[in-house]
Formats: structure tokens, sequence, C-alpha cells
């Protein structure tokens, strides 16, 4: 049986996009499962008794080394903040590609703190800090001083010691170009160095609280049990930092969707499936309750998107386990057919997650395919007629072109990049916000909707290279038209800039490929998440339970 | 030292900023970053080229012809270069094309590096005394890389190069006959079971 490809009009709307969940593709289970057998090591570890100074760990594997340089300073409670406009953290990190020498370790020191405002070289990778969740991290210290465990209600509630507000790559404040780098093997998937940077922190947070504790108490003084330690991954605040990212990256969210479409299809195209396949779906079905009902958060419109994800769950799961055969033909194809019936689109993309548990040999192969050589696909075929333009819009944006952009409340807001910290924003309303003249070109529903209009102003067939000469404006859309037309799903089929515009969709959405859980709005511009809770520690990744996430340890 | 993603991006906003629209602003980014990563001076000659800008005027060309001569001031680099890249199929039909006075030179041949590869022909820059070969996008060679270029180009000619061998028929035989050295001569035996073939070829 061919199963279609799911309707990217339909999948690529941000709601939808909204309602994405991690899965085996998401990069830091991907990274997980390249890095289990490299050699872990604590390098240096020189922290004073506050736990302030450098740490330093590593990943090898033959003559290849990735460091990670930690330095924890000293901030006072007022100067912490997970805003982006912050200027000083509790801990800031670097990964070093090699063995960093002492020089390296010296210069870093005045450099890696400073984040943004400091200067990285080639031999630099990725960049980021984190702050304390003070809370926790002073609770766990005071318990384990005294010889006792923390509590873990406390712990479950947060999840983290530490989060991170920022990490960086490719280039950013002079740290390695991505093409210095992209033929390694091990990193042939989306920011695989990231994810790296980010496991090695949460080790650190384990190791610094455990520092700290015993330099409090040395005779009496325990380490936080490693159970525990598995259940808590590293928080992360994101704004809109990274929003813009999927619209300047089409070819690169093409790929990331189109592998988790193609997964699905092939899924739904099992005829058969083994015992063990459907119990494993099943099991983690079960345990991934688990997931849902521990997932806390203050946001009502989150709240709301929980409370049906969970009652569309459960009752799928009574589906499934009273009234479901898995002997039937095609039994997964069924199975979705039932979800876009009868569930939300927050728990039909939660169970596709989960369907591709069982079937590693059709995860595995797409996991390489999850990269773009975007240089490729940037150069506009201006020989082609407007003809032609019109007809890929027509067929690549249906629902962009029923926009009403004479309405001011389709374009109230604007995204521009803010001064200060050179980070994109978006402001709520461009009629009474000034800055609209230096709106970046993000708007691309209502810029694709213009340049329909133009074309229907040109004959047909000129070619456009010579449309482009009238309405040289366009030229960014026009190359997108272009590229969407080979891949599908390259484009956010929604508006970006309306008066209804829900950015956090368009985090979730890159959040989910990162393997976030536990999305937790704190406006509809930033949110908090958490990654690696559950996931092993350094020194299990020879052997581990690659269904994890869904594990209670 | 700055990175390539950084020359790129900061390139772009200040095109932007400059007054181009954004889509020809990322072609200039892309422009610059190709310059820096081959060694030629990308950032120097747009910031030069940005001072000037607020100064000077400069043609605006829409068609690219056999022979291109501005009414009254110099071409702009990136006006033309996007022209030309855009009308690269047509434009290569003429195999010269000649263009008098292009202000800041430099900017243009990131796009003659991208026709070149677009078009799959290696592309000649001549102008006053430099010259510079563009390799489908994968490197210049010049003969000016160590000198500054200048900031006008007064008598420029662009030729789409054929795809010829660079090499006589003679120095081909010769290597040839090295490589058969790795060859083995076959046996009966060898022809009959060493290929693979059938019995018959005629079935």
């Amino acid at each position: 049986m061919q199963i279609q490809l799911r309707n990217p009009n339909t999948i690529m709307k941000l709601s939808r996009l909204g309602s994405f969940h991690q899965s085996k593709l998401s990069f830091l289970r991907s990274f997980l499962d390249e890095f289990k057998d490299w050699e872990f090591k604590n390098d240096l570890f020189d922290l004073d008794k506050n736990g302030f100074g450098t740490v330093v760990y590593s990943f090898k594997k033959g003559t290849r080394i990735y460091s990670l340089i930690c330095y924890a300073n000293k901030i006072s409670d007022e100067e912490r903040s997970d805003r982006v406009i912050a200027t000083k953290w509790d801990a800031a990190f670097t990964l070093h590609d090699g063995v960093p020498t002492k020089k390296d370790i010296e210069r870093l020191r005045n450099e890696v703190p400073r984040q943004e405002v400091g200067r990285l070289s080639y031999k630099e990778l990725t960049l980021s800090r984190a702050n304390k969740s003070l809370r926790v991290f002073n609770h766990v210290v005071d318990r384990l001083s005294r010889g006792k465990q923390p509590d873990l209600e406390l712990l479950n509630k947060v999840g983290y010691l530490y989060r991170t507000t920022a990490v960086y790559g490719s280039g950013k404040f002079g740290l390695a170009d991505r093409f210095r780098i992209k033929n390694r093997e091990e990193i042939n998937g989306p920011f695989r160095l990231e994810m790296m940077l980010v496991y090695l922190v949460r080790q650190f947070t384990f190791d610094q609280v455990n520092h700290v504790a015993k330099s409090i108490n040395p005779k009496k003084a325990v380490e936080l049990d490693p159970k525990i330690c598995k259940n808590l991954g590293i928080g992360n605040s994101t704004g809109l930092g990274m929003a813009p990212f999927i619209v300047n990256h089409p070819t690169l969210l093409n790929n990331w969707i189109l592998s988790r479409e193609k997964a699905l299809k092939k899924i739904r195209e099992l005829k058969k499936v083994k015992i063990h396949e459907s119990e494993m779906f099943k099991n983690c079905l079960r345990e991934s309750i688990r997931n849902i009902t521990s997932w806390n958060t203050e946001s009502e419109y989150q709240k709301n998107k929980i409370k049906n994800l969970l009652k569309d769950v459960r009752k799928f799961l009574n589906f499934v386990e009273k009234k479901f055969n898995f002997d039937v033909d095609y039994p997964f194809n069924k199975i979705y057919i039932w979800l876009e019936n009868k569930t939300c689109e927050e728990c039909i993309e939660y169970v596709v997650s989960i369907m591709m548990e069982p079937f590693n040999h059709i995860t595995k192969p797409l996991i390489n395919e999850m990269s773009s050589e975007e240089e490729k696909y940037f150069n506009i075929p201006a020989h082609r007629s407007v003809k032609e333009l019109k007809n890929i819009i027509k067929k690549r944006y249906p629902n962009i072109l029923k926009i009403n952009f004479q309405k001011k409340e389709n374009y109230k807001k604007f995204w521009f990049i803010s001064k200060n910290k050179e980070e994109p924003r978006l402001a709520d309303n461009r009629f009474e916000e000034i800055g609209s003249e230096l709106e970046q070109p993000l708007a691309i529903a209502r810029d694709i909707k213009k340049l329909y209009e133009k074309l229907n102003l040109s004959k047909g067939n000129l070619t456009i290279d010579k449309f482009l000469i009238k309405y040289s404006e366009l030229r960014h859309v026009i190359r997108r038209a272009f590229i969407i037309e080979k891949f599908p799903y390259s484009e956010i089929q929604d508006n970006t800039i309306s008066e209804k515009t829900i950015p956090i969709d368009m985090l979730r959405l890159k959040l989910s490929f990162f393997g976030a859980l536990k999305f937790d709005p704190r406006s509809d511009k930033w949110l908090r998440i958490c990654m690696f809770q559950g996931a092993p520690l350094p020194n299990e990744l020879k052997n581990f339970d690659e269904q994890w996430v869904y594990k209670k340890n | 030292m700055k990175s390539l993603s950084e020359i790129e991006t900061t390139s772009k906003r200040a095109s932007r900023a400059a007054g181009f629209s954004w889509g020809i602003a990322e072609e200039v980014g892309k422009g610059v970053r190709l310059l820096e990563s081959f060694g030629f001076s990308g950032i120097r000659t747009l910031n030069e080229f940005y001072k000037d800008k607020n100064i000077l005027k400069y043609e605006i060309i829409s068609s690219i012809r056999k022979k291109n001569k501005p009414k009254k001031f110099s071409f702009c680099p990136i006006n033309l270069g996007v022209r030309f890249l855009d009308q690269i199929k047509k434009i290569d039909s003429f195999k010269k094309v000649s263009f008098h006075k292009i202000s800041y030179p430099l900017l243009f041949l990131p796009f003659l590096s991208k026709g070149s590869e677009i078009i799959g022909k290696k592309i000649s820059f001549k102008f006053d005394k430099s010259n510079i070969l563009l390799n489908f996008n994968l490197n210049m060679t010049s003969n000016i890389v160590k000198k500054k270029i200048p900031i006008l180009a007064k008598n420029v000619e662009v030729i789409f190069l054929e795809n010829t061998d660079n090499f006589t028929d003679l120095e081909w035989k010769n290597l040839y006959k090295y490589s058969e050295k790795t060859f083995v001569e076959e046996t009966e035996s060898l022809k009959r079971g060493a290929a693979g073939a059938g019995l018959t070829d005629n079935d």
C-alpha cells in the first residue's frame, strides 16, 4: 500500500508545528546514539569550596577529542537573570575542538564568561551560559551536606539544577564556521555539538553540587544518588532568538519535517508488525502518561493543551488496549486514521512521535538526511517565467493567498533586530511602535501574497530576470518560492505577523526537534523547557535503554 | 578573527542599510563571504563602496548587452552583478561582453563566480592590466591578489571560456601511456572468466 506524505499545507500550519513533540529523530537522542561508544573523561576539576573555578570534560574516540570547558563564577542574586539582556551568569561554557592547552583555558577565561561581547576562535565550536535554579541547587547542597538525599517532590517539580539561557554555534562571536567541521562523520546531524555541550553541562551541575556539599561538611556529606541525577535534566529558557532561524533556513526546516513525514509514511505502510514492536509502542504510550501528568506550567494556554492531550491520549490508549488488534494489515495506518478523526492536533503529533520508537531501521537512515547544504539552492532560476512562478505559488501557498493583508490585524506585528543585543524581537503593533521601517524579512506570507499580486499584473511569458528589474524588493521571496517548489516542507504556512500569531509555536517546533520536554510558556514570547531529563549518565552510555524518555528510573 | 558567518551577516545587514532590498542584500552577504574566503579584501572594499555611495552617483543597468556603456556615471557593481547573474543564460550566448567603467570591480566578482558555476564555464574578467579567472565558483585566480584592486575598472571584458582542454594532445597521450602501466594484459583464460559475461551475448 502506498501512503502519501501528509499535506504540507496542513502540517506546516503554526498550530500543528506548535504541537510537535520529541521523537527518535530528535537531535539530543541521535547525539546520545552517536556518542554512546566515545570515551568520557573529566580532565580537570579545579573548583574552590564554593564551587567556583574551572572544570574540563571530554569525549574522545580515536584521535578526535571534544572538550567542554566550564567556568563557574560568583554572581550576586540581583545579577542573576535568564533574560537575554543579562551580562553575568553562574556558569559559562565552551566546547573546544581538541584538548585545550593551559593557554587556551586562560584565553577563554577572559572571553567565555562575557558571552556575546567576548571573542572566541575557530578552535571553539559552541558557547553557552547557565544559571542555577537557586531554590533547587541550595536545597540539594543543604541536604547532601547533611548526609541526606534531596526532596524528590521539589526536584520533580523543577527537573533541573541549572538552566541554560542561550546556546550559540556556527560562527557566532568568532566560533568555528560550520564548513570547518561539516564533513566529520560523528556530527552528521543538526546541532549535534550544541547537544554535546548541553549534555556535558548537565554532568557539570551534578559534579558541582556534590563538590559544594562535600566542602561544607566533608565528613557527613553524601553524593547525589545517580538515580536522582538521571531524573534531572538541564533547563533552558528560550526567547524569540530561535524563531527566525526556522524562517531563515528553509531547506533545513524542510529536511527536518520531511524526515518526520517519511518516517510516519513508512510506518503506516508496514503491512504487519511484530508482537515486540506493538508491545514497545503500547508500553511507551502507557509510560508516557507520566510525562504528561508531571508536566508543570503556569500558562493557561499550555495547561489547556496539556489537559486536552491527556484526555485524548487516555482515550487513544483505551482504544489501542481494548478495541484494537495489531494483527490486522497496516495497523499503524489504521491507528493514524483513527487519531486524525478522534483526537486533537497535539495528540496526533504526540502519538506519531511514539510510533517511531520500535522502528530503528526506519528512523536511523533518516537522521542522516536532516542536515542541508543550503548554498546549493540559493540561486534564483531567473530564466523561468512569470507563469511558472505563479503556478508554484498557487500550488504551494494556497492558504497564504487567502489572507487579506488589507486588514490591519493581519500585519500588525513586525520582526526586528534589537540594537542592544542584536537579537530578533517581535513588536506587537507596527502602528504604534517605532522601527517598522527596519522590519526583518520574516513576513513571508505577506510578501508572497504581494509577489503573487505583482505577478498577476505581468505577462505570463515574461522571464523572472525581467520581472526582477521592476520588483527588486521581492527578490527574497522569489528565491523562497523556487525553493519551496523542490522542498515542500520548507515554509511555515501561516502568517507570522498577524495580531493572532503565537510565536512560541515557532519555538516549540524547533525545540521538539532538539528533543525538549515539558514546554512551559512564560508568555507568548518565551518558554522554559527541560533537556536530557531521564537520559543516561555519561558512564551509562555504552549500554542504555533507547526508550529512556518514557521510563521512570 | 571574524568567522565567515559573521562576515556574511554583517555585510547583508549593512547592504540593507545602504538601501538595497533584502534579496539583494542576501546576495551581497554571500558575495563578500566568498571574497574573504578566497583571500580578497571584500570587507574593506564594501566599506569603501558604501562610504562613496553617499557621495557618488552610479549608473543603474537593466538589460546587459554585448557592449555596455554608461550614459553619465560608472556602473554600480552590485546592481550590475545582480543583473549579470539573473541574465547569465542569455549573456553566455554573447561569448564576450564589454563594459565601460565599473566602480569597485571587486564587488562584481562574486556574481561572475556564481555565473560561472551556473553555466558550467570558466569566465575571464579583464580590465586595464588586471586579469581574473573565475573557476565554477570553486576558486578565483588572479594576477592582482596582493595588489589593491582599483576602485574603477575603465575598460572591462568578460569572456566566457569554452570548455576545452588546458593541455596538448601529446601531453595527454604521454600521460595516458604511463597510466597504462597499471593495466593487466588479458590472457585467453582471463578474457573468458574475468569479465563476468554470459556464454552468449546474443540472447
